[in-house]
């Protein structure tokens, strides 16, 4: 595997839903976990533990989408009108979701901000399951005809495995959101966090360990290149460790090290991902030979090229400034007259 | 229906839904950092007050403008995925900047913005509020070019046949300048500018005529007129310039604005009327020979009728027609309706006269017709072409998307959407009774004035 440009641009794809999955997942988490506290205050609390972040953290999917429409536009032709109707239901989900953020808090009544709880709730559980989905089948294989097209039907999406995919995804950002949510609170509401995240993190090591195993057993062809690399199981192991490890430091009080192997584990799963489906992009059932590939499904060089330059004058930039955001909100959330 | 037109509905529906927001944010981005300036050099706590109320507003409009993009950002794959394969060398480069450049810009900063007023100090909030106005500013960029360059596409080739061709970029600079984005970029800033003047100017009419928060409204009144002035004349310079260019690079777009049939060197310009399509003839208020002068400055140039443009070339022409001439009649009233303001402000009478106030009230509807109109005659008077004289819009379609699906997503999103909008206008309508907080006039924590300045008063 050498280096050109088109894998420079799948890599960099690969980096941009990781980093999504990274820092949208936590926020999701704790979107799932907003109605398990039925007090006001503590509901608050944790609408504005993401509330300063949780938009610049979406700001991740819409650029991986821009990017993958940029260098790989076939294949964000082919999956998004191919999953017409669950990529909408997403949308409605992401929609709810984010408005309840901005509008729960504005009145006073006790049925308004239960409505928009329920929304965020709901749309972060939905969209979480949704985009595991979508990745479950993309990791199965869907069928593709030989002009590039989707052949199959939203039903067909639904099969045990992506689902099985779904479920793991919402409890994995389960966790992330508990570990994040008890990185920023204190007192009652901070250990009701503690043990929701260990409830989380047992349900989020069964689901792991049922998903590895069925890959390992029905979907084989996501174990090939670590098969042939034996060294790549190294990262397979390093995923494990990480995953181990969280309930170690947050065993010992050390949420931000618990936290961090959280990130490691997120970041090792998507390596391994992204290693299995290389150089496809779109793996094509039962027909292998209409795979979407970085070489046809990519623009051309030149645009890839182009895109190199606006990437690399971007994204340090970006990441500079995210940086100093999240150091300016460190630290335990304080309600105030400006918070949600 | 079939799904070319289900498709179409639902395109043109979320998209201009979405654009009833970015305009307002935009424009209130702009006056938050005139606000803020006006706080930092004269230290006079009203502006501190102006600003940290404006800002509540504007994280409502921001907030619904991010939901609702979202939509936009898939919906070329979803809906037009053909176009999709067909554009992505060119057009996709644009979105990945939009996201990079843009959305990371104004999401960071915006945190501080609003919940940084006790965090940070005065100059580094000052400096937020820059970069999410900058933020704003470089998503219509990129969104323009890319809109632009399907208008009048430049600096491509097409590779491929058939289901397969598609344009590849030859020249990357020619794609952003194309012959129409500059000229487009500058007239939306323009009535994005004025969207959110306008919509200062009205809540402070409105505080004037219920006599409630006075010195604030006087205060906002300043800025949003003094904006509203500048934009209201660039607008129509911008506008002008605009169409001079489409009489250049789309003629059949041009006849369709105009309801010209029959080529001529001395157009007349259609102030006011309608197309009458059977008989091909304008019925109304014409000033002769005006749109020759206009587009070529002087009497000799000939402009292109619809009879000499194939009929399945030619855009729709009442619609077109309607959509510009609403845009270029409020574009008139709404600089008429600026002038008037400043005048009755310059004369220190403003809060006597009832009437005006009353226009200013309702003046905040003017721009955001003009910006829905505007649009909509861009694009209506696009077709039949996706991508000017490359791309037909069925061509363009989903070749797996079936016609139940989309008016599943349809019905599904008419009604996010009308939900939606309710909220905003109970929300903004509550913010608004609400008025300023008394307590902003104290500025206090990191924002407090320094101590020498309150000891001397
Ligand atoms: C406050 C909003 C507003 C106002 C008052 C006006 N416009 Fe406008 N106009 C727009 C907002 C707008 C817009 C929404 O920004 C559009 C849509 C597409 C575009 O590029 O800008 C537009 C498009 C647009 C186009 C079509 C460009 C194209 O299709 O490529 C022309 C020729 C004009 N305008 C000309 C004018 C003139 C002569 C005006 C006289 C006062 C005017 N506009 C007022
Ligand atoms: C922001 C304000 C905009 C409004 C109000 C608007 C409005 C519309 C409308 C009404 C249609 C349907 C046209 C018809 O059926 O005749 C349409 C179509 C379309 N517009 Fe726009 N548009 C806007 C901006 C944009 C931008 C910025 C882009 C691209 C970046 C864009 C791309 C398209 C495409 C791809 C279609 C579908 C094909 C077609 O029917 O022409 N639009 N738009
Ligand atoms: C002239 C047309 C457009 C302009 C000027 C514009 C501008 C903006 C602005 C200023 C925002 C920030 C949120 C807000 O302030 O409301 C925004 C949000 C967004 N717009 Fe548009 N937009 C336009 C059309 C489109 C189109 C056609 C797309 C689809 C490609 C799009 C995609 C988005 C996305 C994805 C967001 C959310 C960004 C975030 O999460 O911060 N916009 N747009």
């Amino acid at each position: 595997m050498h280096l050109d440009l088109n894998t420079i641009w799948f890599i960099l794809v690969g980096v941009l839903f990781t980093g999504y999955a990274m820092l949208d997942g936590f926020d999701l988490g704790i979107g799932a976990l907003q109605l398990f506290t039925n007090k006001d205050e503590e509901r608050r609390v944790l609408l504005n533990s993401i509330g300063p972040v949780w938009d610049g953290n979406e700001v991740w999917l819409v650029t991986a989408g821009g990017a993958l429409f940029a260098a790989f536009p076939n294949v964000y032709a082919t999956v998004f009108s191919g999953f017409y109707l669950a990529f909408y239901l997403l949308l409605a989900a992401l929609i709810f979701r984010a408005v309840a953020i901005e509008f729960r808090s504005k009145q006073p009544m006790r049925w308004w901000r239960q409505m928009w709880d329920i929304s965020f709730t709901g749309g972060s559980i939905l969209s979480s399951l949704l985009m595991g989905v979508a990745l479950g089948n993309i990791a199965w294989g869907i069928p593709i005809d030989a002009n590039g097209e989707f052949a199959g039907t939203f039903f067909g999406l639904l099969r045990p495995y992506p689902l099985l995919v779904g479920v793991t995804t919402v409890a994995l950002f389960m966790m992330h959101g508990a570990i994040y949510g008890v990185m920023k609170t204190e007192g009652a509401l901070h250990n009701k966090l503690r043990v929701w995240t260990m409830r989380c993190i047992i349900f989020f090591v069964i689901c792991a360990a049922t998903t590895t195993m069925a890959t390992l057993l029905y979907v084989p062809h996501m174990a090939d290149r670590v098969r042939a690399n034996p060294w790549l199981f190294s990262i397979a192991l390093a995923n494990m460790l990480a995953i181990a490890n969280i309930p170690r430091e947050f065993h010992h009080n050390r949420d931000w090290f618990a936290f961090l192997s959280s990130c490691g584990a997120i970041v090792t799963l998507m390596l391994l991902f992204g290693l299995n489906l290389f150089p496809n992009l779109l793996y094509s059932l039962p027909n292998p030979e209409n795979s979407l590939n970085i070489y046809n499904a990519a623009s051309s060089h030149k645009t890839l090229g182009i895109m190199l330059i606006i990437a690399g004058i971007g994204v340090p930039v970006v990441i500079a400034y995210t940086i100093c955001i999240y150091w300016i909100f460190r630290g335990k959330v304080k309600l105030d007259r400006m918070s949600y | 229906m079939d799904v070319l037109t289900l498709s179409r509905i639902q395109f043109g529906g979320t998209i201009a839904f979405h654009y009833l927001y970015p305009p307002l944010s935009i424009g209130l981005g702009v006056m938050l950092v005139i606000m803020e300036a006006a706080w930092l050099k004269t230290k006079n706590p009203i502006y501190h007050q102006m600003a940290r109320f404006w800002t509540k507003v504007f994280a409502l409009t921001f907030a619904i403008g991010v939901a609702t993009g979202i939509v936009m950002e898939f919906e070329f794959g979803t809906n037009w995925a053909t176009y999709s394969r067909f554009v992505g060398d060119v057009f996709g480069s644009a979105l990945a900047a939009e996201g990079i450049f843009a959305f990371f810009l104004e999401s960071g900063f915006l945190a501080v913005l609003l919940f940084g007023w006790d965090k940070v100090g005065r100059k580094m909030h000052f400096f937020s509020t820059c970069m999410v106005c900058l933020g704003a500013h470089f998503s219509a960029v990129w969104i323009v070019v890319a809109n632009s360059w399907m208008q009048t596409p430049a600096g491509y080739h097409i590779v491929g046949e058939g289901m397969h061709a598609r344009a590849e970029v030859t020249d990357f600079w020619r794609v952003v300048f194309n012959p129409s984005s500059m000229d487009r970029l500058f007239h939306t800033i323009c009535g994005a500018w004025q969207a959110g003047a306008f919509l200062v100017i009205s809540v402070s009419a409105w505080y004037l005529l219920k006599k409630k928060h006075l010195i604030f409204a006087r205060a906002s009144l300043r800025v949003g007129l003094m904006v509203a002035l500048i934009a209201a004349v660039l607008q129509i310079i911008t506008g002008d310039s605009s169409a001079r260019g489409v009489a250049k690079n789309q003629p059949a777009k041009l006849a369709a604005f105009e309801g010209l049939y029959t080529t001529t060197s001395n157009a007349p310009l259609v102030l006011l009327g309608y197309v009458d399509e059977k008989n091909q003839k304008i019925v109304g208020l014409e000033a002769p020979d005006m749109l020759t002068w206009l587009v070529y400055g002087g009497p000799n140039g000939v402009i292109t009728g619809l009879n000499d443009i194939p009929p399945a070339d030619r855009p729709p022409v009442s619609a077109s027609f309607i959509f510009f001439h609403a845009m270029v009649g409020i574009g008139f009233a709404t600089f008429a309706v600026a002038v008037l303001g400043w005048f009755y402000v310059w004369r220190g009478t403003i809060s006597e006269k009832r009437w005006l106030l009353w226009i200013l009230v309702i003046s905040v509807l003017g721009p955001e017709i003009a910006n829905q109109m505007g649009w909509f005659a861009a694009e209506v008077g696009r077709q039949p072409w996706l991508v000017w004289h490359e791309l037909r819009t069925p061509a363009g379609l989903s070749a797996v998307v079936k016609a139940n699906a989309v008016l599943s997503s349809l019905i599904l999103f008419t009604f996010i959407y009308f939900l939606l909008f309710a909220v905003f206008i109970y929300l903004l309508n509550d913010k608004i009774q609400h008025g300023p907080h008394e307590d902003d006039l104290i500025p206090s924590g990191k924002l407090a004035l320094p101590d020498e300045l309150t000891k001397h008063k």
